[in-house]
């Protein structure tokens, strides 16, 4: 017996209004359906087994009420205790396995969704290391991360627990129809009248939950913007004495995120008491039509019992069904979201004739490069040059001259637009890009450390490097001392922003990072921040140390790099104009002694 | 005091709203309690001694009562949401402007992240357990004993067999939260982790492409992903488990009313109807007694949350107003250092003995390496800290002694990290002065060189800035930033010259428009380009929280050997400067 007169309480398109997004797109799309089946497929064993669970824990629910009817009915009324055990003794019997199966119903669905997370999840990520450079600067990486949490998580829902429910919903409304029909047609008939009263109840409701709901979460979401601002701003606001009309504003806000939770609450509890009055009204139905009838002796009290069982569990499918809508909205708009980046092809990748390329001597040719980011604005007008292995090269210039253009180009970040780049003579693009990195060492002009240890910064290149090894990078990098007086020495946390080292620390750290890699070319670009005397001074000896023996290109922004480089190239508008040693390009009195006499001047060497 | 009391206390204004909440909920329990002996009445007399009258009657009784139930339930809930949004608004008001009122050593210690959650989810558990919370856990208790008595009037051994499941269920109930909710909490921690290196993944992207290092990126992203799916597993086999267990502990004791309650009927001392009405008291006590469960635990949860947001409320803010201070008034604009020391909470020294005098109108350049404390000496002046020891005199006034508004306002700031609001243009630029004309804005802009650029865009001043100001550039927000601060027409002007990376151009117009903006204002510039110290009044060579070295640029660059080497190396040539000007 489980139904319940007076408080079934549902959980209406109010009561679950968590599951509401807000979407107003397609309910159904092909081409992203085939998209998300395509996730499905490895599981269909596991699909069917739920598929199953869920048919028998529907059926098992509707035999308990038949079985109850016929123990008031038969036994208790024939005073036959035997067989009321018996019966008791097949309902529990039935209870339990309608429980084992819906644990393992819930247990395999779980499994499923998880899973199909995990892969979609998994695929995300593989291919954002393979996306261009480009589209990574586009779309920033906050979207390419709710794609990755907030859009993937409907797909799941729709996947897991949307379609599976979807048809459970249908599945137990249709049987319970019926078997009532079966029992007594007239009562049945009579019963279902309030079911279009709660369809369209349901309807209206959802309509205004809906709306009312997507104004709560908007509501909420500027609170919270609003909050994560002025909390940033704190420092301003005080600075210019502000903080009255500020709180006056703020407090506009919070005023008008409560009263949208208050009218949203107001509908709940309006739809919830309905839809109780109306489940009344259908009980009082079979308790008056029903009693009048056993009166008539057309029916037992346990068809009654039994009926009033059946309409209990006849409702919540109807609330449910109008709200997958929902579902599938969300995990379409979802799809299409997860759809277009996955569709999207790398713009780089291996050609197929493509070769590793080891032991290289490491002889860097521009030939005749032009390149640009957006059509049409070219940053790079045919640049020619070439650097002997072994030797540094200085890029000078003017802030958005290409200097950094050409440190994107020679590690293949983005493609050329015209002409070609070689190393040891190979065209690069019949390089692996793997193999070209391998070999050409990065140290970008922001010191960039990520979560972890100092040790797992340093091996980052080489996670199979020895301690020895990592320690001897440090070393060559001058920042070993520093890093054994830390308390935990090199297994130092170093925190999301890096905010426990000083900006010197943090470069000296990067540095050890390509020394441990040990390219044969190396890119560097020279930080243009302040440190502190002494550690500028680490790092200058740092540098030098690491230039020695390889082919460099360096964007330079201090003095001794550029006295210390074999040639020289000056950028400006994005074309070399001018090239040679310090000694030529000064004795030119162009553009570089001009840069030169404004940018490095350091007296000890000129004087 | 008790965390509770005080939680309790933020809903003492609403005691009125809250008392009718509370009888709607004893109402609608009454209903509760009466609606099965009513269908008893209709299946036993109605239908069984075929009283037409009695089922007539006892039918629209019913039909009534989930009437008054609908109605009741209505106030319930509504009265109740009532009043814990109340709470929460009033107390995010009051963190709001809490946060406002604590000083910037407070806020360089508290991550934003942590101070918005409080704000937002600690505050909204409290909102719940405020309302339908503590409600749903006295009316599962009422309902229970409720129930518990009507049934033992009925039948005292059926009455104990049947309920025997409700303790189980709370306890399974509680067993269950207090097992899963570290599991679910280890997922978000993990899930957060995730996020985090895709984070750093896509931030450090050449980096990790650089080095070719994408496979074992690849890898540890696996092992978070896949750490989840192991944690989601968990906690969905105790969940997939425990809630069908409930249910069918419920359905356990249906069983035994059918059977043993079969027995009594067969034997004359239960009739049909009080078995059926047994079963429906046992039935709608199955949801409220979960809750009971459930709410026990979260309560612990709460408990957490308050303490959370009483911490903030609680805090001590360092620089506030003394209770005799005075309007600052009109003032010429000097200010002095005497012996100015400072140390950020329990650090060390930052700086040491700080003495100098500004001159109204005068330029101060303040010079030295990251971390020096340079900064420090601009944020002291505003009083962002107050200062350790000594003291700062603007006109011969301590600024210890006047209010914090009226000096501030007589302050104007542009600082490197341009911070805009998620306004329109015109709102930014004056937000230090939210009554200024638009012609006002106009003309700061013009002043700030910016007035041009805004007109260019779509909707002019009324255009809006994106969150943190990300449709702008970073030179047009310093340029909104110098607007704000000249529209404020301060007397002091405290400022950070550099540039951020912006073509020659408008890097020449924002050095205009702050050589216009200090005009006539006493103005201390944290000095990164050569023009600065060259034309500044007073350069303060600062290292390691000490005045080095200071004077004017001529003197200093024959004298001190410590500037002539931060001049030389660290300060930034204006790029259209002729060769020929510059020294030596």
């Amino acid at each position: 017996m489980t139904f319940n007169i007076s408080t079934s309480s549902f959980r209406g398109p109010v009561g679950r209004m968590g599951g509401y997004r807000d979407v107003t797109g397609k309910v159904f799309d092909w081409e992203i359906m085939h998209l998300l089946m395509r996730y499905l497929k490895p599981h269909r064993l596991a699909m069917a087994e739920a598929l199953f669970w869920m048919l028998a824990g529907a059926g098992l629910a509707l035999v308990a009420p038949y079985l109850t009817k016929q123990a008031i009915d038969v036994y208790i009324a024939n005073h036959d205790l035997a067989g009321l055990a018996q019966t008791a003794g097949l309902v529990l019997l039935c209870y339990a396995l309608a429980f084992a199966a819906e644990w393992r119903r819930r247990i395999v669905m779980n499994k499923i969704g998880n899973r199909v997370l995990n892969t979609m999840r998994g695929e995300l990520f593989r291919h954002y290391q393979e996306l261009s450079m480009s589209f990574l600067d586009q779309h920033g990486v906050g979207t390419l991360i709710s794609r990755m949490l907030g859009d993937v998580g409907v797909i799941n829902e729709l996947l897991s627990q949307g379609i599976i429910s979807m048809l459970s919903d249908v599945v137990v409304l249709v049987s319970i129809i019926v078997v009532m029909l079966m029992l007594n047609a007239r009562l049945a008939l009579l019963t279902f009248t309030v079911l279009p009263l709660m369809v369209i109840t349901t309807a209206i409701f959802s309509k205004y939950a809906r709306r009312a709901y997507r104004e709560t979460r908007m509501r909420s979401s500027i609170l919270t913007g609003r909050l994560a601002e002025d909390i940033d701003s704190m420092r301003v606001i005080q600075a210019f004495a502000e903080e009255g009309r500020m709180s006056n504003e703020f407090e506009e806000v919070n005023r008008a995120n409560r009263d949208a939770n208050i009218s949203a609450i107001r509908l709940a509890a309006i739809f919830s008491p309905t839809m109780q009055a109306l489940t009344m009204l259908s009980t009082a139905a079979i308790l008056w039509f029903g009693g009048r009838m056993v009166e008539g002796n057309v029916l037992t009290v346990g068809m009654i019992v039994a009926f009033l069982n059946y309409t209990s569990r006849l409702f919540q499918p109807i609330v449910d069904l109008s709200m997958v809508i929902n579902t599938w909205q969300a995990a379409m708009a979802g799809g299409e979201r997860v759809a277009q980046i996955l569709q999207l092809e790398p713009a780089i990748i291996d050609a197929s004739d493509a070769m590793e390329i080891e032991d290289i001597e490491g002889q860097v040719e521009f030939d005749n490069v032009s390149f640009e980011y957006i059509e049409n604005t070219p940053v790079l007008h045919d640049v020619s040059f070439k650097i002997a292995p072994r030797q540094t090269t200085a890029l000078v210039g003017p802030t958005g001259a290409g200097k950094s253009t050409i440190a994107n180009l020679l590690l293949r970040f983005y493609e050329v637009t015209k002409g070609e780049i070689r190393i040891d003579g190979i065209p690069e693009k019949r390089i692996t890009i793997e193999s070209l990195r391998k070999q050409v060492g990065v140290v970008p002009q922001e010191p960039f450390l990520f979560p972890g240890t100092i040790a797992y910064n340093i091996r980052f290149a080489r996670p199979d490097a020895s301690d020895e090894e990592v320690e001897a990078a440090a070393r060559a990098a001058n920042i070993h001392e520093f890093v054994t007086g830390l308390p935990l020495g090199y297994e130092t946390q170093v925190l999301e922003g890096s905010a426990n080292f000083s900006l010197g620390q943090r470069q000296l750290i990067c540095l050890a990072r390509t020394i441990l890699a040990a390219p044969c070319i190396l890119v560097l670009d020279e930080a243009t921040s302040n440190v502190d005397l002494r550690t500028e001074g680490l790092i200058q000896d740092a540098i030098e140390t690491m230039l020695h023996g390889r082919t460099s290109l360096v964007i330079a922004h201090r003095l001794a790099t550029v006295q210390h480089a074999d040639s020289i190239l000056v950028f400006d508008h994005g074309r070399i104009t001018e090239r040679g040693t310090h000694k030529e390009l000064l004795a030119k009195d162009g553009l570089y002694a001009h840069l030169y006499k404004t940018q490095f001047l350091k007296p000890e060497v000129e004087a | 005091m008790n965390v509770v009391l005080r939680v309790v206390r933020y809903m003492k204004p609403f005691w009125k709203l809250e008392t009718i909440a509370y009888l709607c909920m004893l109402a609608i329990n009454g209903a509760r309690l009466i609606s099965p002996r009513l269908i008893q009445r209709i299946i036993d007399v109605g239908i069984g001694q075929n009283q037409v009258d009695v089922l007539a009657t006892s039918v629209l009784l019913l039909l009534g009562l989930t009437v008054l139930q609908g109605i009741f339930g209505f106030g319930q809930t509504y009265l109740t949401e009532n009043v814990s949004q109340g709470v929460a608004f009033n107390m995010r008001n009051e963190l709001y402007r809490k946060l406002q009122s604590l000083s910037f050593s407070y806020h360089d210690h508290a991550e934003g992240g942590q101070l918005l959650a409080r704000a937002t989810s600690d505050v909204e558990r409290l909102q719940r357990i405020t309302g339908r919370g503590v409600l749903g856990l006295i009316d599962g208790v009422i309902l229970l004993i409720g129930t518990t008595i009507m049934l033992f009037r009925m039948n005292p051994l059926l009455a104990s067999l049947s309920l025997l499941v409700m303790p189980i269920i709370i306890l399974i109930m509680r067993f269950y939260l207090v097992k899963v909710h570290p599991i679910w909490r280890l997922r978000q921690d993990q899930t957060a982790q995730m996020t985090s290196r895709v984070e750093q993944n896509l931030r450090g992207v050449t980096v990790v492409r650089g080095f070719a290092q994408e496979h074992a990126e690849i890898a540890r992203f696996d092992e978070v992903n896949n750490s989840i799916y192991a944690t989601s597993m968990r906690a969905a086999r105790a969940s997939a488990f425990t809630m069908p267990f409930i249910v069918f502990l419920a359905m356990i004791s249906t069983v035994v009313i059918l059977w043993l309650g079969g027995n009594l009927v067969v034997s004359h001392t239960l009739t049909i109807g009080a078995l059926i009405a047994f079963n429906s008291y046992v039935l709608q006590l199955v949801n409220p007694v979960r809750r009971i469960g459930m709410l026990l635990t979260v309560l612990g949860e709460s408990r957490a949350s308050a303490e959370r947001v009483f911490e903030i409320l609680d805090a001590k803010s360092e620089v506030e107003n003394m209770p005799n201070a005075m309007p600052l008034g009109d003032i010429q604009g000097e200010v002095t250092f005497d012996k100015v020391s400072f140390s950020y909470l329990g650090g060390k020294k930052v700086l040491d003995e700080i003495s100098f005098t500004a001159n109204p109108g005068q330029v101060v350049a303040l010079l030295g390496p990251t971390g020096s404390g340079k900064s420090t000496i601009i944020n002291l002046i505003p009083r962002f800290y107050d200062v350790s020891s000594g003291s700062i005199r603007i006109d011969g006034q301590d600024i210890r002694d006047v209010t914090i508004d009226s000096l501030r306002n007589q302050i104007g700031i542009v600082l490197q990290e341009t911070r805009l609001f998620g306004s329109t243009i015109g709102e930014n630029i004056s937000f230090g002065r939210p009554e200024a004309t638009q012609e006002e804005i106009e003309a700061a802009a013009r002043a700030a060189a910016a007035h041009e650029f805004i007109e260019a865009m779509p909707d002019g001043y009324k255009t809006g800035v994106g969150e943190r100001g990300e449709t702008l550039s970073g030179g047009q927000r310093q340029r909104i930033a110098i607007a704000r601060a000249l529209l404020m027409d301060p007397r002091i002007l405290l400022l950070d010259d550099a540039t951020s990376s912006v073509d020659t151009d408008t890097e020449q117009q924002i050095q205009a428009a702050l050589q216009r903006l200090m005009v006539g204002r006493t103005s201390f510039v944290i000095a990164q380009r050569v023009s600065t110290v060259r034309q500044a009044d007073l350069i303060l060579v600062i290292d390691s929280g000490r005045i080095v070295a200071s004077g004017k640029h001529a003197e200093l660059i024959q004298q001190s050997g410590v500037y002539a080497d931060i001049y030389y190396r660290q300060l930034q040539p204006d790029r259209a400067a002729v060769p020929s000007e510059v020294t030596p």
